[in-house]
């Protein structure tokens, strides 16, 4: 038996409880499905001393959708959120961005706050302690430099993968976060900072695949809420070198509106390409038209300035911008056409 | 630190003393004895593993110990009853569903909990089903047939 290190494991009953063993334990872990932070572990990549169970607190397993508004707590499992009625109804996209995590047997066990707070991901990190050593380590763990982007100086540029965050930033989504001084309400935009900009200090509104949250020390995300918009029309979709259990080549979050023959409002996320998932700055200019060619081209240039995949996977980077390109293109053709907007996942 | 894990394992009450950091595949094997959950990938991608806790398909190897305190769970082990094979294990034993047989254990168990929410369910709800397993040997076409035996057995009253 190949015992894992040693560390603690709470169980708290309630959000108080949580508090408190969080602001105790300055270096643990919260424990949702354990389908990343486990293996991480396993791996020597972390190693949090103490572990805090969040799966038992009534406050973070529920959730509140109807017509108007959507509340999902950080402990949902992520079967649950796929198979809500209202959600699938109301919020098609959130619905169907966690249907695409992972497969079905990590999805009974994954959690929403999981999936938010997901690790970012490279070649060179999510590997084991003797491959990461004879590698000479890397920036995200205790190496020194980025093997993705040797001259990055300091810059780490580990993907963000999680699905559900393109989904509800198309929504835009808030947070609440709650911590030792309290609860505060942001924007889920906010909690990304992994910007990677390079020769600009890390700081709370601007990290990179190593510091991609926001998060103060002892904080964490309780519940993700987004209200409805009359008109809006969503979905999502991600193509994977295998249809389960991969990391994305790319996700993409799309809701429009569309009155008459005009592109009325347009929103795209992506997942899966930069150290952050990325709501596409600049589509308001696209809209106020028909969906033609001008649209999709000013949509082409806006994946090519801001989508920034790297060889952080088996897939090019080069490969991977141009696929989110054609996804998102498709998603937009499919939803202005009034489409189902089901998932065309390739096989 | 260590606790007390008192759980349903395969139908019996039992309490353990095990320690924070032991999986739950590690107490299944080492602690209990039941080796019929086998160690694959030891990373969540394989599948080998899988048991049902409350029904539902995890992945034991991801699973702390201490995590299933009060709840139900069951592992290859409890399938057959009476030295009488269940409807997914004479599917997979029929229909040849097996060939070295590693990663059948994890596929018996996710296609039991499937048969358990859905008795009668479609190929496609199948393949969905089994997503999260490996096989190697089979190309995966034996397994479905397999699991669409297991649920004809079902409907004629065999428990999956």
């Amino acid at each position: 038996m190949d015992a894992l290190p040693e560390f603690d494991l709470m169980r708290p009953r309630t959000l108080d409880e949580l508090i408190a063993a969080r602001t105790a334990h300055a270096g643990s872990q919260l424990l949702g499905g354990g389908t990343d932070l486990v293996v991480n572990i396993r791996r020597g990549i972390v190693a949090p001393p103490v572990l805090i169970d969040v799966n038992n607190i009534a406050e973070l397993r529920t959730i509140k959708a109807d017509a108007l508004s959507l509340e999902i707590g950080a402990a949902v499992t992520l079967t649950e959120l796929a198979a809500h009625p209202n959600v699938a109804r109301h919020y098609p996209v959130v619905a169907q961005a966690a249907d695409h995590i992972a497969g079905p047997t990590q999805r009974n066990m994954g959690t929403v706050g999981g999936n938010l707070c997901l690790d970012t991901r490279c070649i060179y990190y999510n590997q084991s302690e003797w491959w990461r050593t004879a590698n000479q380590h890397c920036l995200k763990t205790t190496g020194d430099i980025c093997h993705v982007a040797p001259k990055s100086r300091g810059v780490c540029f580990a993907t963000f993968s999680g699905d559900l965050a393109p989904a509800l930033l198309v929504l835009d989504a808030e947070i609440d976060i709650v911590g030792p001084a309290g609860r505060r309400v942001m924007p889920l935009a906010d909690l990304y900072i992994g910007h990677a900009r390079q020769d600009e200090p890390v700081t709370e509104a601007n990290g990179d695949g190593k510091y991609f949250l926001s998060l103060r020390p002892g904080e964490f995300v309780a519940a993700v809420r987004a209200k409805n918009t009359p008109g809006l029309h969503s979905a999502y979709d991600k193509i994977r070198i295998r249809r389960s259990i991969e990391y994305p080549v790319t996700g993409v979050a799309v809701a429009l509106r569309r009155e008459a023959d005009t592109l009325a409002d347009l929103r795209v996320a992506f997942t899966g390409t930069n150290p952050r998932p990325v709501r596409l700055a600049g589509t308001a200019e696209l809209c106020g038209g028909p969906l033609d060619a001008r649209v999709f081209a000013g949509l082409d240039a806006l994946v090519r300035d801001q989508i920034m995949a790297m060889k952080t996977t088996f897939t090019p980077g080069h490969y991977r911008r141009r696929v989110a390109g054609v996804l998102a293109r498709r998603l937009v053709q499919r939803l202005f056409d009034g489409g189902d907007a089901h998932s065309g996942m390739l096989t | 630190m260590a606790r007390l894990l008192s759980l349903t394992l395969n139908g019996r009450a039992r309490t353990d003393a095990v320690s924070d950091n032991l999986l739950l595949l590690d107490y299944l094997r080492e602690v209990v004895g039941l080796t019929g959950t086998k160690t694959g990938c030891d990373g969540g991608e394989c599948g080998a593993c899988t048991v049902l806790i409350d029904d539902r398909p995890r992945l034991s190897c991801l699973t702390l110990a201490g995590t299933v305190a009060d709840r139900r769970v069951d592992t290859i082990e409890s399938l057959a009853t009476d030295g009488r094979l269940s409807a997914v294990q004479l599917g997979f034993h029929e229909k040849l569903g097996s060939q070295c047989g590693y990663c059948t254990p994890g596929f018996i168990m996710a296609s039991a909990g499937l048969l358990r929410r859905n008795p009668r369910p479609s190929e496609d709800e199948i393949r969905e089903a089994l997503g999260s397993n490996i096989c190697r040997c089979t190309g995966y076409v034996k397994i479905i047939e397999a699991v669409q035996h297991a649920a004809k057995l079902c409907a004629q009253g065999l428990a999956p």
